[in-house]
Parts: structure tokens; C-alpha cells; sequence
């Protein structure tokens, strides 16, 4: 199984929301609809205060509660890898995958009525391509890569600094790292 | 302290600002397909007990309202379904880790054994319907099967009840996203409920006043029972993590306190205990006003219970995004 993960620099993430336009702009989300999101989580007492910024998605979790949640095998994991797409054409819109995502992470397609989500752009990484959001990164925070070789960039980022994962404690195992 | 605003919009719909994806077509189908689960048990357990001629309308009448309330809990989750065209996918795979796959493929067994279940007094209990089925030869052939086999289609009737009424709990308790639903007394509790629901069907249904004795005591046990389990499942939340703590609040003093302790414990549950307490000391009371409460109450429970699940959850963002102000720019 591939195992592909997105790295984010948290130092050098300045919030400026391109990652979402690039995402909308690829993927041609309808307006109102959104595959990721930037957050700005603020830590301490004023004036000790610590600011961090978060691209987050999808986790693309190796364990994705979404996947064994579906009834009709919509949600399924791409090439025996732990990208997590849905297919429309299975998807009865039953909102169970939704519920399963403890990262809210899943959105109902409108006006067609299947759910929809970050597919980590796999039509550009099946081309060698990063996804949209990487890609477009002004600061080139983002980092993509495949976890399973122990030379790849993310693999080498993930063993020379400080990380995070978001909700670990649900125990989805999500494959979205963010460097501290 | 920790303070995370959103600083991109995130508005999609029925997502945001807290989850809202399930109406009252999902509590409806809940509350239907318990009471379907206890339709199914006290007619299974009438016949198997012989105890026909003390619950008549429970042993006979009772059993065709299975299959029809089934059919519009099972219309109302159609219509919750948001890709509807698609609904025949369910029945194109069997996923082993999904409860809801499960449950399509236990209401596929469900409403055969139902119907069987209906037959299996037909004649006796609604002679023109009867009349018409028998009509026709494969409705002789059925008809007379299930007569046949009453026994065995009692004792799965029974066992495919408890299957239902224990589904219903567990399509939400498996949602580990989700920490108000998150745990293993809702099976119990929406099965207790559907027995107490089927119950007050009897009471309303009969025209024996010795039968809606009998069924007034059982759902006084049910209650009592219904409330234990109420208990339990809030205690197993105050003692849990920081998200089921959480998730408690939402019923102790948040959003749904009065709609949990005001319109369904105490109307759906106390009000009726103390009504059908008073109904078997032989204390006049408007017959019909407890089971109907306790109907309510069914309805109640699911309807709270998915509200307050939904809007439980491991993350918490400060909305700074406004869509109606972004409408009103343009």
C-alpha cells in the first residue's frame, strides 16, 4: 500500500489562503463549497501569545472511519493507497461518511448530491504532478510526497524536524503532517 | 488558552457551523423501524408463549402494522437521501464494516418475515384482506405456509426483532466521530424504547380491557427499564474523555436541555409512568392520552439523540466567515 502524505510548514505558513483558490480553481469546486481551509489557532495569555497557521483537508487516513462507514463501498481508497476518493456513481448521498469524519473534512456536492472531498489531486499526482495546493504555495510550506520511501522529501522533512498530527487520538492514523 | 478561527471561508452547507446533515426523516426512520422491531418481538413472544387468548389484538391484529410502518420509515429515509436516484447501490454490495449495510441487508430479511408474520393470522384477524389474498393461488400457497410454519416464523419474527431494534442503536453508536452517539447503551435503549413503543400500541389498538392492562404493567417495566438505561448512558458520558464531556453538555444546560428533560423525559417518559401507574391502580385517567405520550416519546428520543449526536464533535472552530454578509456585498 502507498502510503502518500502532505507535509505543511507551520513556520513558514503565512495564512494567505492560496491553497484554497488553487484547490477551487483545479478542481472547479461550485462557489460556497470548500475541499480545504486555513486556520489560524492563537495559544497563550496576552501578551505571551503564539500564533500558528493550518492548511487542512482531508487526512487521508490510513485507518479512514469514512471508508468502513459506507454502505455502498463509494468511499474506497484509490490503487491500494491511502488516498480516499468517492465515487459518485456508488454514492447513494446517505451523509454516513460525513457523520464517520471526525475532521468535518467532507462536503455534499450540490446540486448533484454526492459527497465530495480533497482528493489530494490524485489526476495530477497519477501524472508525477503535486497536488494544486502544493503546488501553487508561495511560500513552499507544502510538501507531497510518498511516505513509504525513507528518501523521499517528506520522509527526510519528517525525520529532521518537529511534527503534528491533527486528532490522533481518534486513532484514524490521518496522513496530513504539519511541521512545529 | 487555544483560539482557532477559521481564516478561509468554510461554509458548505448543512457542515457548517456545526453538523447538521440529518432532518427528522432520519429520527422518523429510527423511530419507525424500532417500533417495527417491537411490533415484531410482542407478537413473536404472544404466539410463542400460547398466550393468544389473554393478548388477542397483540397476537393477530397487531403484526400488520410491521410491514406498513416499516415501508414510510423507509420512505422517509429515502427522502433523506441526497443522491436519490442512486438508492439501488445498497443492494449492489455487502459492506462487512458498515452498520448501515448491514441494516439495509437485516430490512431485506425483515419484511419478508413480517408479512409471513401478518399471514400468519390473516384470516382470523382481517378476514376481507384475507379473503382477497386467498384469491389467488400463490396466496392460498403463502398463506397456508405461514400458517403451517407459525411457530418458526414467530421465533424469527423474535430474533430478527431484537436484530432491528438493536440496528437502530448501533447505526449511530458506531460513529466514533461523533461523541454523544459514541457508546454501547443506545442498541439497548432504542430497543427498550421500540418494545415500550409496541406497548402503547396494544394499549391504543385493544379493544380487551384485559389486554390493556397486561401491556399497560409490561410498559411500565419498559420505561422504568428505558430510564435505567438513560441514566447509565449519561453517566458513561460524564466519566468519559474531554469530547464526551463535551458532547453531555450539549443536554446539561446546553442546546438541547429542554428539548431532552422537558419534552422527552418528562413528557415522553415520566408523564406516562405516572399515568399508567394510576390506569393499573384503577385511578380514572384519559386512556389514551399515556400511549400516545409514550409514542411521542419514542419519536422524542430519536429526534434529540441524532440532534445532539450530530453537533457533538472532536473539532471546534470560531466561525469568522459570515456568508450573509458576503450576500449582502454583492
Amino acid at each position: 500500500m502507498a502510503r502518500y502524505a502532505m507535509v505543511i510548514d507551520t513556520k513558514t505558513c503565512i495564512g494567505c489562503g492560496d491553497c484554497v483558490v488553487a484547490c477551487k480553481t483545479e478542481n472547479k469546486v461550485p462557489a460556497g463549497l470548500n475541499r480545504d481551509w486555513v486556520v489560524e489557532a492563537t495559544r497563550g495569555t496576552y501578551p505571551d501569545l503564539t500564533t500558528e497557521f493550518r492548511s487542512e483537508r482531508c487526512n487521508h487516513c490510513s485507518h479512514a472511519t469514512c471508508v468502513y462507514t459506507c454502505p455502498t463501498g463509494a468511499s474506497h481508497y484509490w490503487r491500494d493507497s491511502n488516498i480516499v476518493l468517492v465515487d459518485a456513481a456508488k454514492c447513494t448521498g446517505c451523509k454516513a461518511c460525513i457523520a464517520a469524519c471526525p475532521y468535518d473534512a467532507r462536503l455534499i456536492m450540490h446540486p448533484d448530491g454526492y459527497i465530495d472531498k480533497c482528493t489530494f489531486c490524485h489526476h495530477r499526482v497519477e501524472q508525477g504532478l503535486d497536488p494544486a495546493c502544493v503546488s501553487s504555495c508561495p511560500t513552499r510550506c507544502m510538501h507531497f510526497g510518498v511516505l513509504d520511501d525513507p528518501g523521499s522529501h517528506v520522509s527526510r522533512l519528517l525525520k529532521s524536524r518537529t511534527y503534528k498530527v491533527l486528532l490522533s487520538e481518534t486513532g484514524n492514523q490521518p496522513n496530513v503532517y504539519y511541521l512545529i | 488558552m487555544i483560539e482557532e478561527v477559521l481564516v478561509t471561508a468554510r461554509s458548505n452547507p448543512k457542515i457548517d457551523p456545526s453538523l447538521g446533515i440529518w432532518s427528522w426523516e432520519v429520527p422518523m426512520y429510527l423511530f419507525l423501524g424500532g417500533l417495527t422491531a417491537g411490533i415484531m418481538c410482542f407478537a413473536a413472544l404472544i404466539i410463542l408463549l400460547r398466550k393468544e387468548d389473554q393478548a388477542p389484538w397483540a397476537a393477530k391484529k397487531m403484526a400488520i402494522w410491521a410491514p406498513v410502518l416499516l415501508t414510510v420509515g423507509m420512505g422517509a429515509l429515502f427522502l433523506d437521501l441526497e443522491h436519490k436516484l442512486y438508492v439501488y447501490r445498497f443492494y449492489t454490495t455487502f459492506q462487512i464494516s458498515s452498520p448501515m449495510s448491514w441494516g439495509s441487508w437485516i430490512l431485506l430479511l425483515v419484511y419478508p418475515v413480517s408479512i409471513l408474520l401478518v399471514l400468519c393470522s390473516i384470516r382470523d384477524a382481517y378476514p376481507r384482506i384475507g379473503g382477497v389474498i386467498e384469491r389467488f393461488s400463490a396466496g392460498r400457497w403463502i398463506t397456508a405456509f405461514a400458517c403451517y410454519h407459525r411457530q418458526q416464523v414467530a421465533t424469527w419474527s423474535l430474533v430478527l426483532g431484537v436484530f432491528l431494534g438493536f440496528y437502530t442503536g448501533i447505526l449511530l453508536s458506531a460513529f466514533s466521530a461523533r461523541p454523544f452517539w459514541n457508546t454501547g447503551f443506545l442498541a439497548p435503549l432504542f430497543l427498550i424504547s421500540g418494545l415500550s413503543s409496541a406497548a402503547a400500541l396494544v394499549v391504543l389498538g385493544t379493544r380487551s380491557q384485559a389486554e390493556r392492562m397486561m401491556f399497560t404493567k409490561y410498559d411500565i417495566g419498559l420505561i422504568s427499564l428505558e430510564l435505567a438505561l438513560i441514566a447509565l448512558l449519561l453517566v458513561n458520558l460524564a466519566t468519559g474523555t474531554g469530547v464526551q464531556l463535551d458532547a453531555l453538555k450539549n443536554v446539561m444546560g446546553g442546546e438541547f436541555t429542554t428539548r431532552f428533560w422537558l419534552y422527552f423525559v418528562f413528557i415522553g417518559l415520566l408523564i406516562p409512568v405516572v399515568l399508567n401507574y394510576r390506569e393499573i391502580s384503577g385511578r380514572r385517567t384519559w386512556a389514551f392520552l399515556s400511549p400516545v405520550l409514550v409514542l411521542y416519546g419514542g419519536y422524542m428520543l430519536r429526534l434529540v439523540t441524532v440532534e445532539a449526536g450530530q453537533v457533538s464533535t472532536w473539532t471546534r472552530y470560531t466561525q469568522s466567515f459570515d456568508p450573509v454578509l458576503l450576500d449582502l456585498l454583492r
